[in-house]
C-alpha cells in the first residue's frame, strides 16, 4: 500500500508537471486512437446502415459475422496484421510494421466490426419506425440508409465512442503490430505493460490515470452533448 | 392515373387472410371514406393500394398503366417525421420527388403557409405538438402534389382542436385536386369529410353507399350493427 500511495504522488506529479515523455505517449495513443475510430466510422456506419436496411444475399451471415467480431481478441487481430504486414506478407511492401500507421490499421480493424454491429441495431430499430414513411415518400434503400444514418447521428455518437473506448484501452493489438518502440510507437496501454514489468510504477500508473481520465471526460461530453442536442431537436 | 382500380385483392399474413376478395374502384373528385370496426382490415387495404403492401392474390391497377408511388402520398396515423428541421422534412420528400433544387424551397414554403405552420419553420420537427406534427406530415403529402392521397386514422392520435385544424387541412387538398381515400372510426368525421363510404367487416367489403345512404338506410346487418356502436365481433 505505501508503494501505492508513493508511485501514486510520483506519478501525480507527472501528470501535473506536464512530464515531456508522458505527453509524448499520451498525444501518439490519442492519434493512432482517434484516426483508427474514424476509419472505421467511415467503414462500419454505412456497412451497419446497409445490413440494416439492405436485402442482399448474404445480409444474415454477415450481421451474424459482424456481432461475432465484435469480440474479437485484440492479440489475434495484431497477429494477423502483422503476418500482412511482415516483409514476407501479401502487405510487405508498404513497409509499414512498426509505425504508428499500422497500429491505426489494427485497431480499425478491431473496431469497424463493433461500430457496424452497433449502428446496424440502431439503424434497424429506426428503419421499423420510418420504414413505411420512407417507402411511401420514394426512399429506395440506399438513400433510405443515408437518411437514417444522419436521423440516428445522436445515438450513433454513443456507438464511435464505444469502438474508441475499444480502440484506446486496447493494448494487444498495438503490441504486437507496433513493437512499443521509445518515442516512436509506443502508446498508453503498452507503456503501462511494460514500465509494470520493469518495475517503474509510476510512469505506469501516471498514464493509467490519464488514460481514465481521457476515456471518462470523453463519454461525460459525448452524454452532455447528446442530452442538451437530444433536446433541442427532439 | 385515376381509376384506382382493386380486383379480388387478398392479403394474407401466415394463413390467415386480413384482406380478402375485395374488388373496388376509385375515381377522380369523390372523397373515399373507408369505415369499419378495429381489425376489419382498413389500414391494410389502405397499404395495398399505396403499394406497401403486395397482395397475395388479385390486383391493384391504376388507370394508364400509371402505378408510381411518386404520383402518391399517404399520411399515417402516427407521424413520421425526420429529426431535422419542419423545412427541411419538406425539402426531403421534395427531393425524393426530383423537384429541381431551386424551386424546393419556395415549395416547402408555400406548403407549411397552406398548414399554418409558416412560423415553425425552422424548429425540429420532432420538438412540434402531435396536432403540428400531423399538420407537417400533411404540408409533406401536399407539397409532392399527388393524385391520390391516402390517410391512414389521421386524427386517431389528436384532440379535437387539432383534428378540426387537420380536417380542414383535408378538405383544402381535397379542393386542390387531390384524390382523398382515408379510414376512420369516427362517425362524425366520416360523415363531414365523406363523399363516399367503403364499409368493411373481417376483411371483406359489406357495403359501399353515398355518404348519406350509408348512414340513413345502412343495408348489411354489421353497418347497421356499427352505425349503433354495437361491435358484435368484439
Amino acid at each position: 500500500m505505501q508503494e501505492f500511495g508513493r508511485s501514486g504522488a510520483v506519478a501525480l506529479g507527472l501528470v501535473t508537471g506536464l512530464d515531456s515523455d508522458l505527453l509524448a505517449i499520451v498525444a501518439l495513443s490519442l492519434q493512432v486512437s482517434l484516426s483508427a475510430v474514424a476509419m472505421a466510422a467511415l467503414i462500419g456506419l454505412p456497412l451497419g446502415a446497409a445490413a440494416a436496411v439492405g436485402r442482399f444475399p448474404g445480409r444474415r451471415p454477415l450481421i451474424v459475422l459482424l456481432n461475432a467480431f465484435m469480440g474479437l481478441p485484440p492479440v489475434v487481430v495484431g497477429l494477423v496484421i502483422y503476418l500482412l504486414l511482415s516483409r514476407a506478407g501479401p502487405l510487405g511492401h508498404l513497409g509499414i510494421l512498426f509505425t504508428p500507421a499500422a497500429m491505426i490499421l489494427a485497431q480499425t480493424v478491431l473496431i469497424v466490426p463493433i461500430i457496424a454491429a452497433l449502428s446496424r441495431q440502431v439503424i434497424e430499430d429506426a428503419w421499423v419506425e420510418y420504414g413505411e414513411q420512407l417507402r411511401s415518400l420514394g426512399s429506395g434503400p440506399a438513400r433510405s440508409g443515408f437518411t437514417l444514418l444522419w436521423d440516428t447521428r445522436f445515438s450513433l455518437l454513443t456507438v464511435i465512442l464505444a469502438g474508441l473506448g475499444r480502440a484506446s484501452a486496447e493494448v494487444g493489438a498495438v503490441m504486437i503490430v507496433g513493437g512499443n518502440i521509445d518515442g516512436v510507437t509506443r502508446v498508453m496501454t503498452t507503456t503501462i505493460a511494460l514500465e509494470t514489468s520493469k518495475g517503474d510504477l509510476p510512469l505506469a500508473l501516471a498514464l493509467g490515470i490519464v488514460l481514465i481520465t481521457l476515456v471518462f471526460a470523453l463519454n461525460a461530453s459525448a452524454y452532455l452533448i447528446k442530452e442538451a442536442v437530444q433536446r433541442r431537436h427532439g | 392515373m385515376l381509376p384506382l382500380v382493386l380486383e379480388s385483392v387478398t392479403f394474407e399474413v401466415a394463413g390467415r387472410r386480413i384482406i380478402d376478395r375485395v374488388d373496388a374502384t376509385f375515381t377522380h373528385g369523390t372523397r373515399t371514406v373507408i369505415l369499419g370496426p378495429n381489425g376489419a382490415g382498413k389500414s391494410v387495404l389502405l397499404r395495398l393500394c399505396h403499394g406497401l403492401l403486395i397482395p397475395s392474390e388479385g390486383a391493384v391497377r391504376w388507370g394508364r398503366g400509371d402505378d408510381s408511388i411518386a404520383r402518391q402520398a399517404m399520411v399515417f396515423q402516427r407521424p413520421v417525421l425526420l429529426r431535422r428541421s419542419a423545412l427541411r422534412n419538406l425539402t426531403h420528400a421534395l427531393a425524393l420527388r426530383r423537384v429541381p433544387r431551386r424551386e424546393r424551397l419556395a415549395r416547402a414554403r408555400a406548403a407549411l403557409d397552406t398548414v399554418g405552420l409558416a412560423s415553425v419553420a425552422e424548429r425540429s420537427a420532432r420538438v412540434l405538438s402531435g396536432g403540428e406534427q400531423q399538420r407537417l406530415a400533411l404540408a409533406r403529402a401536399r407539397a409532392v402534389e399527388p393524385a391520390v392521397l391516402f390517410l391512414d386514422e389521421p386524427t386517431a392520435n389528436l384532440d379535437p382542436a387539432a383534428s378540426r385544424e387537420v380536417e380542414s387541412v383535408i378538405q383544402d387538398i381535397h379542393e386542390a385536386g387531390t384524390k382523398i381515400i382515408m379510414t376512420t372510426h369516427n362517425l362524425g368525421q366520416a360523415r363531414r369529410l365523406g363523399d363516399e363510404v367503403l364499409f368493411l367487416a373481417r376483411g371483406r367489403l359489406v357495403e359501399r353507399a353515398g355518404i348519406d345512404d350509408f348512414f340513413r338506410h345502412p343495408s348489411s346487418s354489421e353497418a347497421v350493427a356499427f352505425i349503433r356502436g354495437e361491435l358484435p365481433w368484439h
